[in-house]
């Protein structure tokens, strides 16, 4: 039952997270956005017991597309649009 | 990122880079025996250059010895490849396995998972994790250098 709650709770949060990455119009905003999708997705991986995955998903997912997603935003606007 | 953060982002980036560094080495050397291996261990390693780089701004000028630990990890994988040829078997071969020595232990029945085992996975596991450790720092060390470029252009 635990098992179940847990999935729709990462249900949950994997949409509203993936929803948030598109409604945000601060570039930096949804690249944090796009970092916790990344992490509860690895939760999931970790619940269907992929741990190997889940490790490469937090690993890569999380910290490296963030930081070089943010590195990008720097170089260029940090608002979504065209001016 | 050509600017420092504040003393504290500083001093707990300091800190935390030492249990990140030696989890990515858990995760490398223990890769025969439980999840992870050389490319996740090498992520997290690299994990920790990203947090230096946010919180120091854009490292000193090492891309020749990024360069050079990629090259050295990839060559010693295809040496260790070739090491089975050169053994008598074919390519790829494991002919490190139960011979003694470094991780040529040998395991009999249901055991605990004892380190020392594996042949040559393991040390195809380090050599795998020095490159990717390389290669992605390489990445982050050239994406932070473009932009404080073109920053400094505007």
């Amino acid at each position: 039952m635990l098992y179940y709650i847990l999935q729709v709770l990462v249900l949950i949060g994997l949409v509203s997270t993936a929803v948030a990455v598109i409604w945000f119009k601060d570039l930096i905003s949804a690249a944090i956005a796009l970092g916790a999708s990344s992490l509860i997705l690895a939760l999931q991986f970790y619940l269907l017991r992929a741990p190997d995955v889940a490790i490469a998903e937090a690993a890569v997912g999380a910290a490296l597309t963030t930081a070089i997603l943010i590195f990008a935003i720097k170089s260029t606007d940090r608002t979504e649009g065209y001016k | 990122m050509n600017f420092k953060m504040s003393v504290v982002v500083r001093t707990v980036a300091d800190i935390m880079i030492i249990p990140i560094i030696v989890f990515g080495i858990y995760l490398i050397l223990h890769g025969h025996l439980t999840p992870g291996g050389g490319f996740q261990g090498g992520a997290v390693i690299a994990s920790a250059t990203a947090l230096l780089i946010v919180a120091w701004g854009t490292l000193k000028d090492n891309k020749d010895d990024f360069s050079t630990m990629e090259s050295t990890g990839l060559t010693m994988f295809f040496l260790l490849a070739l090491l089975g040829i050169i053994m008598g078997f074919s390519l790829f071969y494991n002919s490190l396995a139960g011979t003694g020595g470094i991780f040529g232990g040998t395991v009999s029945g249901i055991n605990p998972g004892y380190i020392n085992t594996g042949g040559t996975v393991p040390l195809m596991n380090i050599v795998v994790g020095l490159e990717v450790v390389a290669a992605l720092s390489l990445i982050l060390y050239m994406m932070a250098k473009r932009s404080d470029a073109l920053e400094v252009e505007e």
